[in-house]
C-alpha cells in the first residue's frame, strides 16, 4: 500500500486557496521569508526518507516567535494544514510535505539562549543542532547526552519531536530522559510551557506525552535540556565473533554481569567491511560480527569494568578482544560506527534503513530471521545497530533504478518490522512512524488503541491541522491494510518456532 | 501472602458497570498515599486482588507486574538478582502497590541522578474511560510508535485510566555503596552541591537538615573509595536513606503542614517561615510551615519551582496556568469523558 497521502483512506484535507493564503501571509507578516516558486520549493520536497517526495504548497522560514504564532493563528483560521520541519534528517518521512499544506521550517531558530553550568541546563531555540549544545557546554566540562548519529545536522526540535536516541542511550537515556522543559505553540497558536526548571512539574506529564509526538500536537519553540558532567574516562573494547548469534548472546551476558556500558553496538560483516573501507577504523574484516563496548565513568571503575567485560566477552566466545590503545584509536573505532550508514551507501546505489526494537534475548533469532528473509527477497541486508537497547537498524541494499527493487526492499522491510512485533518488539525505536511506518502501526496496535491515539490528538488539535496523515493511521487505512494484521496468537510468522 | 491472580475481567466489569450507571470510581491500591491528593467520592475499586509478577528476565532489565502487586514483593524479586527499581519509590507503608507507585509518580532520593518513576516506565496495560483494555509501550527499551501514553499515565494519580499492568526498566544494584555526613550550614552545602554537580562524582543521594550534609556514594570500589577519601566526614548508616524516603526521619514527626517544594537544582536557600529539609541535592525541599498557601506558592514559583501540600486540603497541587489547565480538561474529556476515574483527585476541574 502506497504511503503518500491518500484522501480516500487518510481523510479529506481542507481545500486551500493558495493565492489567498499567500496574500494574507504577506499582509500579516511583511518581513517573513516565503518560498513559493517551483525551484524554491523543490529542495524541501523530502526529508531523510528521500524515496518519497511531495512539493509543498508554500515554505515558510520564520525567524521570530511572533511570526510562528501569527502563522499558526492564520492557518488555523483558514484551515491550512501545517507540517513542521527542523533539519530534515528524519528517516521516517515525518517532515514529508503536503501539496495542500505549508511547510513550517524552524531551522532559523538557531540561537543558544543560555548555558547554565550551576543549574546544569542549556536553554536553546528549536533549530539548534544537537552537537552545537555539547560544543557550547564543553568549556564547562558538561555535555548533552543523547547523541544521534546525525548529531552534526539534526535539530533539537526534531529530536524532541522524534524522542531521538543515540549510541549512549543505553546508559544515559533518550531525549525524553534529558529534557527539563519545552515551550510550545498549539495548533491555534496558544503558548504552553510543558515541564519546568525543576525536575518535575505539576499536573499531567505533558512533557513526556509531547516528546516523540512527531509535530502532531504542537510546534516546539524552545527547549531546556539537562547537561551532564563529562565522564572522567571512556574506554572502548572491540570484540570479534565468528557468528552474529554469538555476538548477540554476548550482549545479554554483559548486562547479566551487572554492567551497563556507555554504549554497546554491533556490526555484522557486511557493515563492518563497508565501514572499514570508508573510514579505516581498524576493524577485523574477517569477523562475522563485532561488538563495540564503551565503558565510561570514574577512572578506577572504568578500569575494573573493562577487565570484567573482557572476561565476559571471551567466555561468550569472542575470538579476539581489543582495548583501544589511546583516545585516537577510541575515536577511530567510533568514527567507523557513526559513519556506517554512509559507508553502506558507498557499496550500494540505495539503502533503506529499518528501526525495529526487540527484547535483547531475541537478537540471535531475529538476526537469523532477517538473514532468511534477505535470501528469500534476494536483497542484501547489513546490520549495524544499538545492540544494548535491542534497537536494530537493518540496512536493506537495493538499486532504485532496477524496476521493482524499491518495492521489494519495502516489502522486505515490512516483513522485518512484523518479525520485531511478533517477538514482542516495536516497529520503531527512535526514527519514528512518520509516513513510512504508517501501515505497520496497524500491525502493532489494535483499532481501540489507535482510537485512543486519535483521542489524544483531538485534545490538542481537534481540527487535525498539524502534520495530517503522520504517526497514527486512520482506522480506514488499517481496514485496508487489515489482511496483514497480527491477531492475538495468530502471528504471521509460524516459522518463528524454528529459530 | 495473597496468591497471584489475573483479575482483569473483574476490573473491566467494574469499570463498565460504573460507565453504565454513570458513577465514579475511587481507584485504590494499598491506600498508602491517602495523604496526597484531593478527596474523591466514588465507589472503591480495589486493585489488590489483581496481583503477581507476570514476567521478569534479569538479563533484559525488565519486570512486568500486575498493578496490585505489593511494591515489597517487586523489590524482593529484584533483590534476589542483585537488581533494583532505580527511582527508589517511597512506600509509605507495607501495603503500597506497584500500580499506585507509578500512578503517583513519586521518586526517592536517587531521582536527580538516576531518573524518575516515569523515566523507567516502558509499557502499561490500561482500562480506559471507554471501558477498553489497551496496551501501550511494551517490554523493549526504546519504542516511539504512537504517543507515549504509558508515561502520560505515570503521575496522573489514576485520573486518566486504570493501570492494570506496568513494565518497568530495572538496573543492577551498584557494587559499592557508602554513606557519610559532613558538618556544614545550608549555604555552604548548596554551594558545594552545585560545584560537585558539575564534576563526575559518584553521588546518588544528598540531603541537608540544617546542620549536616548527608551524602550517599555508589559505583565501583575505586570511585566510591576515592570519593570517601576526598570528602572525609563521618560514616553514616545507610538506613538513613530509607528513613528519608519514607518520611520517617524525626523532621517529619510534626503536626505542622508538610509541603514538598520542587525547585531548580541550583536554587539558593528559600526564606519561608518554618523548618526545611533539603533533598535531591537541592532540587526537592521538604517544608514544615503554617505560612499561608499563597505565600509559600508565591515564593517557590518565583524561584522557578512548584509546591505540593500534603494532608487534607482542597488544593494539594500547585495551581496550573489557565491555558494549561484547559488542556488538562480536554485530555480528561477525551480519555475519560464520563469522569469515572478519581474525578477531582488532582484538580477540582479535572
Ligand atoms: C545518517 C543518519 C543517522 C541518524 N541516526 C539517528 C540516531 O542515531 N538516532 C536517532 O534517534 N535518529 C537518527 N536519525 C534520524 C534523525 O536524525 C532524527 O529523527 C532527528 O531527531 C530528526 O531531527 P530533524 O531536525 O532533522 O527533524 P526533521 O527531519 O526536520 O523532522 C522530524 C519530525 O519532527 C517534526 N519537527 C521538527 N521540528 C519541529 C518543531 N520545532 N516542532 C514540532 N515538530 C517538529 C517534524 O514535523 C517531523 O515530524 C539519523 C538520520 C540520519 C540521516
Ligand atoms: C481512611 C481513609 C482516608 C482517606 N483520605 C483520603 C484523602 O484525604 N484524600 C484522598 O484523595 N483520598 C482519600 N482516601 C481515598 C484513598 O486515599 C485513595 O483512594 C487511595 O489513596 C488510593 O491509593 P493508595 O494510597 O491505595 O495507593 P496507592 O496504591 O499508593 O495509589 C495512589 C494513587 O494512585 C492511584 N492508583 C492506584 N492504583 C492505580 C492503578 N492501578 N491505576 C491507576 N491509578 C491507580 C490511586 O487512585 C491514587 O490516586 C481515603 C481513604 C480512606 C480509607
Amino acid at each position: 500500500m502506497n504511503i503518500l497521502y491518500d484522501e480516500r483512506v487518510d481523510g479529506v484535507l481542507p481545500k486551500v486557496d493558495r493565492g489567498e493564503l499567500l496574500k494574507q501571509l504577506r499582509t500579516a507578516l511583511p518581513d517573513l521569508e516565503i518560498l513559493h516558486t517551483t525551484e524554491q520549493l523543490k529542495p524541501y520536497e523530502c526529508d531523510g526518507l528521500s524515496a518519497y517526495r511531495v512539493v509543498p504548497m508554500l515554505v515558510l522560514l520564520p525567524e521570530h516567535l511572533e511570526q510562528v504564532q501569527t502563522i499558526l493563528k492564520l492557518c488555523h483560521a483558514l484551515q491550512v494544514p501545517v507540517v513542521a520541519r527542523g533539519a530534515g534528517t528524519g528517516l521516517s518521512g515525518g517532515a514529508l510535505p503536503l501539496e495542500q499544506g505549508i511547510l513550517l521550517v524552524m531551522a532559523r531558530f538557531n540561537r543558544i539562549i543560555e548555558i547554565n553550568p550551576e543549574g546544569r541546563f542549556a536553554r536553546v531555540q528549536p533549530g539548534v543542532r544537537n552537537l552545537a549544545i555539547s560544543q557550547a557546554a564543553a568549556p564547562y566540562q558538561l555535555y548533552y547526552a543523547p547523541d544521534p548519529s546525525s548529531q552534526i545536522a539534526c535539530s533539537i526540535g526534531g529530536n524532541v519531536a522524534e524522542n531521538a536516541g543515540g549510541v549512549h542511550c543505553l546508559k544515559y537515556g533518550l531525549t525524553v530522559h534529558n529534557l527539563l522543559k519545552v515551550e510550545i505553540l498549539t495548533a491555534d497558536g496558544e503558548h504552553l510551557t510543558l515541564g519546568s526548571d525543576a525536575l518535575d512539574a505539576p499536573g499531567f506529564d505533558l512533557l513526556a506525552l509531547f516528546t516523540g509526538s512527531e509535530g502532531m500536537l504542537g510546534i516546539v519553540t524552545e527547549v531546556t535540556v539537562k547537561l551532564l558532567p563529562k565522564p572522567q574516562a571512556a574506554r572502548v573494547l572491540l570484540a570479534s565473533f565468528d557468528s552474529v548469534e554469538l555476538a548477540g548472546r554476548a550482549v545479554a551476558d554483559i548486562i547479566a554481569a551487572g554492567i551497563i556500558p556507555g554504549g554497546l553496538e554491533m556490526m555484522d560483516n557486511l557493515s563492518l567491511r563497508a565501514a572499514e573501507d570508508f573510514i579505516h577504523a581498524g576493524y577485523p574484516t574477517d569477523a562475522a560480527a563485532m561488538l563495540l563496548c564503551e565503558l565510561d565513568g570514574v577512572e578506577a571503575d572504568v578500569h575494573e569494568d573493562c577487565e570484567r567485560v573482557e572476561q565476559v566477552l571471551k567466555r561468550a566466545g569472542a575470538t579476539r578482544v581489543r582495548l583501544a590503545r589511546d583516545e585516537a584509536e577510541r575515536v577511530r573505532f567510533w568514527a567507523g560506527r557513526k559513519n556506517a550508514f554512509p559507508a553502506v551507501g558507498r557499496i550500494s546505489p540505495d539503502y533503506y534503513c529499518m528501526d525495529g526494537t526487540i527484547p535483547r534475548r531475541e537478537l540471535p533469532a531475529v538476526l537469523r530471521g532477517i538473514d532468511e528473509l534477505s535470501t528469500q527477497f534476494g536483497l542484501r541486508v547489513a546490520n549495524v545497530f544499538h545492540a544494548g537497547d535491542g534497537n536494530m537498524h537493518p540496512l536493506i541494499l537495493f538499486d532504485a533504478n532496477q524496476p521493482g527493487e524499491l518495492e521489494r526492499a519495502e516489502a522486505l522491510g515490512a516483513r522485518i518490522l512484523e518479525l520485531c512485533v511478533a517477538v514482542g518488539g516495536s516497529i520503531t525505536g527512535e526514527h519514528g512512524v512518520g509516513r513510512e511506518k504508517i501501515n505497520q502501526m496497524c500491525a502493532q496496535f489494535s483499532s481501540d488503541e489507535i482510537t485512543l491515539f486519535h483521542a489524544v490528538k483531538a485534545a490538542f488539535d481537534p481540527a487535525g491541522l498539524l502534520n495530517p496523515g503522520k504517526n497514527i493511521p486512520t482506522l480506514h487505512r488499517c481496514a485496508e491494510f487489515g489482511s496483514m494484521h497480527i491477531h492475538q496468537g495468530k502471528l504471521p510468522f509460524p516459522e518463528l518456532e524454528r529459530f | 501472602m495473597a496468591p497471584d491472580h489475573d483479575h482483569t475481567a473483574h476490573l473491566l466489569e467494574q469499570v463498565n458497570q460504573a460507565l453504565n450507571e454513570r458513577g465514579a470510581l475511587r481507584i485504590q491500591g494499598g491506600n498508602s498515599k491517602a495523604a496526597l491528593g484531593r478527596q474523591v467520592t466514588g465507589e472503591i475499586l480495589d486493585t489488590r486482588p489483581h496481583r503477581g509478577i507476570v514476567s521478569y528476565d534479569p538479563t533484559e532489565l525488565v519486570l512486568t507486574a500486575r498493578a496490585g502487586t505489593p511494591l515489597d514483593e517487586v523489590e524482593a524479586a529484584l533483590a534476589t538478582h542483585g537488581q533494583m527499581l532505580p527511582f527508589e519509590p517511597p512506600h509509605f507503608g507495607p501495603s503500597a502497590t506497584i500500580g499506585g507507585a507509578i500512578a503517583c509518580g513519586l521518586s526517592g532520593p536517587r531521582r536527580p541522578w538516576a531518573g524518575s518513576a516515569r523515566d523507567y516506565v516502558l509499557g502499561t496495560r490500561v482500562i480506559t474511560g471507554h471501558g477498553k483494555l489497551l496496551r501501550f509501550g511494551g517490554e523493549v527499551m526504546k519504542n516511539v510508535a504512537g504517543y507515549d501514553v504509558s508515561r502520560l499515565l505515570a503521575g496522573s494519580f489514576g485520573c486518566l485510566g486504570l493501570l492494570t499492568e506496568v513494565s518497568l526498566k530495572v538496573l543492577p544494584k551498584p557494587r559499592e555503596c557508602a554513606s557519610l555526613k559532613l558538618q556544614m550550614d545550608v549555604d555552604q552545602a548548596l554551594t558545594q552541591l552545585m560545584a560537585w554537580g558539575q564534576q563526575p562524582m559518584p553521588i546518588t543521594a544528598a540531603c541537608h537538615d540544617g546542620g549536616f550534609l548527608y551524602l550517599r556514594l555508589e559505583g565501583g570500589k575505586g570511585s566510591v573509595q576515592s570519593a570517601c577519601d576526598r570528602l572525609g566526614g563521618e560514616a553514616l548508616c545507610s538506613s538513613y536513606w530509607a528513613q528519608l524516603r519514607e518520611h520517617q526521619l524525626p523532621f517529619f514527626h510534626s503536626a505542622t503542614p508538610l509541603w514538598r517544594l520542587s525547585v531548580p537544582n541550583h536554587c539558593p536557600a528559600l526564606n519561608i517561615a518554618g523548618k526545611q529539609l533539603i533533598d535531591w541535592g537541592g532540587a526537592q525541599r521538604w517544608l514544615l510551615s503554617s505560612a499561608a498557601d499563597d505565600q509559600v506558592r508565591g515564593i517557590v514559583a518565583a524561584a522557578g519551582g512548584h509546591a505540593t501540600l500534603y494532608g487534607e486540603t482542597d488544593t494539594p497541587f500547585h495551581p496550573l496556568p489557565a491555558a494549561l489547565l484547559h488542556y488538562h480538561q480536554r485530555l480528561k474529556q477525551q480519555l475519560d469523558p464520563q469522569r469515572i476515574f478519581n474525578p477531582g483527585r488532582m484538580y477540582a476541574e479535572v
